[in-house]
């Protein structure tokens, strides 16, 4: 089923996007499939192995679902130190 | 205490938040900004993050490392935005009663503060190039990190 989520992007997501966030209809299921999406949508070429995923402000992993109306976070590879 | 700020790290200030009479050892790591990377020559560093969650997963690292090490306390502090050459971009400081738990703690906080917290750096090269940092040392520093250090049973909580 259809629904509404947000998409909001960081570093290197960002700059692949063009922008901070969107709000897109999506069949996807999975952070997973969210993923996919952008890859699709904005040409990122990062490994989702090598990248992490949050769903309304929590941690989450690839295969967890999405609902209508939640905020997506997609991190690229994290380098902090 | 897991912090994320803007403003430059004084480590002294930091330092004396853990005072502590029943600490007899402090071990404090500083990372700072150097001038080369892979072969590159760095101008500066410009570190972006999503503070809400690095200040969760962050307190979460804190807290394993109190669960796992005999240790007294733990505090972090992680810089944003444009940082010069030799500035403090992360500092952890760690208090305990000897020296061996608090050396191995600080190492398991800064090795995971790493890979786990969602901030990204972007190296300023001399040359005027720029580029994001990608994670493959840092999840290199992960697995050493997972492998290497050893866990509270091998120091043993009554040290």
């Amino acid at each position: 089923m259809s629904k509404k989520i947000t998409v909001r992007y960081f570093a290197l997501f960002r700059e692949h996007a063009g922008l901070d966030a969107e709000t897109i209809s999506t069949d996807a299921e999975t952070t997973a499939d969210v993923f996919r999406l952008l890859k699709h949508r904005h040409g990122a070429a990062e490994p989702l192995a090598h990248c992490k995923v949050a769903i309304n402000d929590e941690m989450a992993d690839w295969n967890s679902p999405i609902a209508d109306g939640d905020v997506i976070l997609l991190f690229p590879p994290v380098a902090g130190g | 205490m897991m912090k994320m700020t803007d403003q430059p790290i004084v480590p002294e200030r930091l330092r004396a938040e853990l005072c502590n009479e029943a600490a007899g050892a402090l071990v404090a790591f500083e990372g700072w900004i150097r001038n080369e990377n892979e072969g590159q020559q760095v101008l500066r560093l410009e570190y972006e993050a999503y503070d809400p969650l690095c200040v969760s997963e962050g307190r979460r690292v804190i807290e394993e490392a109190l669960q796992n090490f005999p240790v007294l306390q733990a505090n972090c502090v992680h810089r944003t935005g444009l940082l010069e050459l030799g500035e403090c971009a992360v500092w952890v400081g760690v208090t305990s009663a000897h020296r061996d738990e608090a050396f191995v703690a600080c190492r398991f906080i800064i090795d995971q503060v790493k890979v786990r917290l969602p901030i990204w750096k972007k190296e300023h090269y001399v040359n005027g190039d720029s580029g994001w940092v990608n994670c493959e040392r840092c999840a290199g520093h992960g697995k050493h990190s997972s492998r290497d250090v050893p866990q509270a049973a091998a120091i043993g909580k009554a040290t």
